[in-house]
């Protein structure tokens, strides 16, 4: 018997033993709202257990004592104007004990006091993208697993599912408010530690604050449903002592800006073809193999095939089109503002040649920024 | 005691009287979101200028825009943040360029947060009241004139408006036809519009 | 009484009634209706059941391993519209349709042929929703809510079927609630008042209604998403004036008092059940009417409840709050009528009585869930995480599906006019009892780990408690097949049962009727005490 067990205890369980543990219950958080409402939800527990040991306590002795096999006879009321209007005027007063907590705390969660730093978040198909409202600084944040990982061709790293490339950073102590949005579906932005769920509605901006009080890494997941992907957008917030904060955001500008520059000296260059596909090839399964798929066959009736596909065979420029400026209406995202000329010129020549897509067309970034200012 | 029939036909009125009450819902919302400032609609058409400023008083407004992936338009207020008086008018350009090659026609849709201040940024002149056609490379500045009602609850200091920039169907179905009509020169698309 | 007419007399029926398929097909018959519905019920039961399984398999390990996760999504959307329209509503109007003439002295439905058809047009609307799962591209995916613009602009193309599904769904709730309503106020027997009615019919009413009033919402909420999606219309596009946001309004203002259409029948049900075998009348029998019909009123004034994260102002998230706690006073009140009536009686502990007490229990568990739901600051927590999948799997599945089982056990008897094997229900019930809660519990501790809900994959920490959490539900799933098999024997073999099996039990069924009830009931109406 013990060999069984420790037989289904290894098949079933051993490839987590190491991983991080699971909290049973809410956690505490690190925020002084997140610890507010770890209370009232200890609070409200407890209250639930009290009234569950007494009901259903009544209700066991009388199974208990009240049964025919031990010769019950039963009793014949059947009515107590007084019993229930005491058990309608309990409940009531427990209730009344509940509401205060909650009505203290949610009044403490709508402080319309100003941030010290307002970050745009916004959603889209399945990513998230930070803007910092006062510096030069935005960013896309993506799942950072590998999709080998998922499939089970790779070991899980530790924060499997919970890890992106490019986190949020925020300084402690200081208020921070997030304004939500979304550019397509509804998501909804979600760390549990600072108690912030708020959805991001397309079109319209939500608002949602914290004071985070202890450095660390914060992780959470997107919280609606919002299509296919929907299990694969994490959250991570790293929270910096404000010193390390400003150093972190004073290179994050200098990068951020340097990128610009280099941008622009692209478009002078040629790239070679191996270089462009082997490129290609990286940005395309991290970015486009999610639902072109890395065979390019798409998913059909859902995402369309690349291979052999009108566009990718097609006019340059109009590919070119698709891809920077995305496909109104549809889960086409425009790919101009989340990749870097050399990884869109990459991408698309990628897609051109490879699946036997014998275009040969090899696409520069300067092509790519002809599309980009089609006007001018 | 009504009979079978009658009553069925008034329970059938009920079902009626419901599917229209869910289309009631529609214009119910809106009555609803302008009362309490769900989802920070604000008002669709002109305000009146203020007679009243509350000079004591000083509140931020900040702008935010969004360009959808999609399209390929730059669009942005000129300034990220104002301080204003309650009462008092201000302009604030936003500028949109049309970078792809084609006319279009946009729409920008305008959210305020917090929602309850929705009500108190009263608008006297918006771009955002009509729609937007710029030519393919040109840019436009589009001015906003509004005021913050001095009504603003006290314990609102911020207040943010975003306005988010979609492209007009009907305008996107004559691409083709706009592709067409360029050979032939700029034939006007406005009939189209 | 206009409608004693309506009925043949035995002698016509013999000579008119056909045989085979077309009996059923053309049957008229509340009992054969009832049957029908019943067997479609658990038909779907079991086809959603499946879709779980998958579900659960692949949320056996971390990873993806067994279908890829738009898939999944259509899973998920699709178990839980067949599980809400095709499961559990359903066996409410199978047993509503076999008790309520039944309870109140009728000879049959008010509306014979519209009962036929409400319930013809049923397999229809479901093979067209499974249908779509084979279409190119997919069949719902964006959960059995139906969030716009997840549901509109990015929905797959068979959305159109999935739209006319429901339509065809809602038209039968809605007939069979006419049905229900014009039946109890124009066919009581002379003297069965409305204050003698039993619980269950009194619960179907208040449900009736409640049909007739949502039903339609979720009609028009579908075709709205059909003309946003395939006409041009912007109900939910902001681009177009509309608001996402509003979508949820609509779809929670049906979607909150469609929670009590499928729990309310339940409580009627538990209020015959515990008396009877508690050998003892129901007590505070008028103030459970009282509690039903307020509860009933309450579900019209929470919807927003389930949207407390989209950003509502702090005064409407009060308001919701507040109401939202108000609705478990009238259900506490009925809990401690339930737990009344068994103290002090003379209890025995059949199948039927087993799976009442479990529902109590149980649904209560889901009550504190709610009630923790219910607070709004705390709900931010919650919200979307498996801690509401736990809540609303303890109120559906241990609450409105075992009160069906409760149902089942109790009146197959009368239907049958047979037994059913109490040792073989016994295990059934200890089987479902014991895997349910393996497989429902530790969703609560995966939802406050922080486990969304709807995800395909999840990270390591939550694997342990998924695998036990499958391993609860395909334990609880091959359970099933215990009940068909009883149910089956029960039928075929089982022994003669009287007109009255449980000793404690009361109303008209029991006491002027033989088991098997016979065909036509009631033709005389009989004489109420």
């Amino acid at each position: 018997m013990g060999r069984w067990i420790q037989l289904l205890v290894l098949t079933f369980f051993s490839p987590h033993l190491f991983a991080q543990e699971m909290s049973f219950n809410l956690r505490p958080g690190v925020t002084a709202i997140s610890e507010q409402v770890y209370g009232l939800h200890m609070t409200i527990f407890y209250i639930c257990c009290a009234i569950g040991v007494l009901v259903f306590g009544a209700m066991f002795w009388s199974i208990y004592h009240h049964r025919k096999s031990k010769g019950a006879v039963p009793a014949q009321f059947h009515e107590s104007t007084k019993v229930e209007i005491i058990w309608t005027i309990i409940p009531f007063i427990i209730l009344i004990g509940m509401a205060i907590p909650a009505t203290k705390t949610l009044l403490a969660m709508e402080d319309p006091s100003d941030a010290d730093i307002t970050i745009q978040v916004t959603g889209s198909q399945w990513k998230w993208h930070y803007k910092y409202f006062d510096q030069d600084l935005e960013f896309y944040s993506v799942m950072a697993s590998d999709w080998d990982e998922v499939n089970g061709k790779l070991e899980k790293r530790k924060n499997y599912l919970l890890e992106v490339d490019h986190p949020l950073v925020l300084p402690i102590g200081k208020k921070v408010r997030f304004l939500m949005t979304s550019e397509d579906v509804i998501h909804s932005w979600w760390v549990p530690d600072f108690a912030v769920k708020k959805d991001a509605n397309p079109g319209f901006i939500n608002e949602a604050w914290t004071i985070i009080d202890k450095p660390g890494i914060y992780r959470g997941q997107c919280a609606e449903l919002c299509g296919k992907d929907h299990g694969f957008m994490p959250i991570v917030v790293i929270a910096k002592p404000q010193a390390e904060y400003d150093a972190w955001l004073a290179e994050k500008e200098a990068a951020y800006l340097a990128k610009q520059a280099q941008e622009l000296e692209l478009v002078a260059m040629t790239m070679q073809q191996d270089e462009l596909m082997s490129l290609g090839e990286k940005v395309y399964e991290k970015s486009c193999a999610a639902c072109h798929q890395v065979n390019g066959l798409g998913l059909p009736g859902v995402f369309p095939a690349l291979k052999d596909s009108p566009i990718a065979l097609g006019d340059v420029t109009k590919h070119i089109e698709v891809v920077v400026n995305g496909e109104p209406g549809t889960a086409m995202q425009a790919f101009g503002k989340q990749l870097g000329l050399k990884e869109l010129a990459a991408v698309i020549t990628y897609e051109r040649n490879a699946w036997g897509n014998d275009t040969g067309d090899l696409v520069q970034a300067k092509d790519v920024v002809a599309v980009q200012n089609a006007a001018q | 005691m009504l009979g079978h029939r009658r009553l069925v036909v008034r329970l059938l009125l009920v079902v009626v009287a419901m599917f229209g009450f869910g289309y009631a819902l529609v214009p119910l919302y809106d009555v609803f979101c302008k009362v309490t400032g769900i989802n920070g609609k604000t008002a669709k058409t002109a305000s009146e200028v203020s007679m009243a400023t509350d000079e004591q008083r000083i509140v931020t407004v900040e702008f935010i825009s969004y360009v959808p992936q999609g399209l390929n338009w730059k669009f942005g207020p000129k300034v990220n943040r104002v301080k204003v008086h309650p009462g008092e008018t201000l302009q604030v350009d936003f500028s949109a360029s049309n970078f792809t090659a084609r006319r279009g026609t946009v729409q920008a849709v305008p959210s305020v947060s917090p929602g309850l201040a929705a009500n108190h940024l009263k608008k006297v002149s918006c771009f955002c009241f009509e729609q937007q056609t710029l030519a393919p490379g040109e840019q436009q500045d589009m001015p906003l004139f509004f005021y913050v009602a001095p009504e603003l609850p006290e314990d609102i200091n911020t207040l943010t408006l975003a306005y988010t920039l979609f492209a007009v169907e009907g305008a996107e179905l004559n691409e083709s036809e706009t592709a067409q009509t360029r050979a032939d020169g700029e034939v006007s698309n406005d009939a189209a519009l | 009484m206009s409608t004693i007419s309506d009925v043949h007399s035995d002698h016509e029926e013999h000579h008119h009634a056909p045989r085979g398929l077309m009996r059923w097909v053309l049957t008229t018959n509340h009992k054969d209706i009832g049957s029908m519905y019943l067997w479609f019920s658990f038909a779907m039961f079991i086809v959603g059941g499946a879709m779980a399984m998958i579900i659960r398999a692949e949320l056996f390990q971390p990873g993806l391993q067994l279908v890829e996760p738009n898939f999944f999504n259509q899973m998920t959307t699709v178990h839980g519209l067949i599980m809400v329209f095709g499961a559990v509503m359903p066996a409410f109007t199978g047993l509503a349709n076999w008790l309520v003439p039944m309870m109140i002295g009728a000879p049959d439905m008010a509306l014979p042929r519209m009962n036929n058809w409400s319930f013809w047009i049923l397999p229809f609307a479901f093979s067209i929703l499974l249908a779509s799962l084979f279409m190119e591209g997919g069949g719902p995916n964006f959960g059995w809510t139906f969030y716009a613009p997840l549901s509109t602009k990015y929905s797959p193309d068979s959305t159109a079927l999935f739209v006319f599904a429901i339509h065809i769904m809602g038209i039968s709730s809605i007939m069979g609630a006419i049905n229900v309503i014009v039946t109890i106020m124009n066919l009581r027997a002379p003297g069965m008042t409305y204050m003698k009615l039993p619980l269950f019919v009194w619960t179907w009413f208040i449900t009736a209604f409640l049909l007739i009033a949502v039903m339609p919402v979720l009609a028009g909420a579908v075709t709205m998403v059909l003309t946003d999606k395939y006409f041009g219309t912007s109900f939910f596009d902001a681009a177009g004036g509309g608001d996402p946001v509003l979508f949820q309004h609509i779809f929670w203002f049906f979607g909150h008092p469609e929670v009590y259409i499928m729990i309310l029948p339940s409580f009627g049900i538990i209020s015959a059940i515990v008396p009877a075998f508690s050998r003892k009348p129901l007590f505070g029998y008028s103030s459970m009417v009282y509690a039903t019909a307020s509860i009933a009123g309450l579900s019209f004034v929470v919807w927003a409840h389930h949207m407390f994260t989209t950003g509502m102002p702090v005064e409407a998230e009060l308001f919701f709050m507040f109401c939202t706690m108000l609705i478990s006073v009238p259900t506490g009140v009925k809990v401690f009528n339930w737990v009344a009536t068994m103290w002090k009686g003379s209890l025995t502990f059949e199948t039927p009585m087993l799976f009442a007490i479990a529902f109590i229990v149980l649904f209560t568990i889901g009550g504190f869930s709610g009630l923790m739901l219910a607070i709004t600051p705390v709900d931010f927590q919650y919200h979307d995480t498996y801690f509401v999948v736990a809540h609303f799997h303890y109120v559906l599945v241990t609450g409105a599906i075992f009160s069906i089982m409760a149902a089942a056990y109790y009146w197959l008897p009368k239907w049958s006019g047979r037994m059913y094997d109490e040792g073989l229900g016994r295990l059934h019930f200890w089987c479902s009892l014991v895997s349910v809660n393996v497989l429902f519990f530790p969703m609560h501790f995966l939802g406050l780990g922080g486990m969304p809900r709807r995800i395909p994959d999840y990270a390591l920490q939550f694997a342990d408690v998924n695998a036990i959490v499958s391993i609860g539900g395909f334990a609880f799933g091959l359970s099933q097949f215990i009940f068909l098999y009883l149910v089956i024997k029960c039928i075929r073999s089982g022994e003669p049962a009287p007109a009255k099996p449980w000793e404690g039990a009361e109303g008209l069924e029991w006491d002027n009727l033989p088991s098997p009830a016979p065909y036509h009931s009631f033709t005389t109406p009989p004489e109420i005490k």
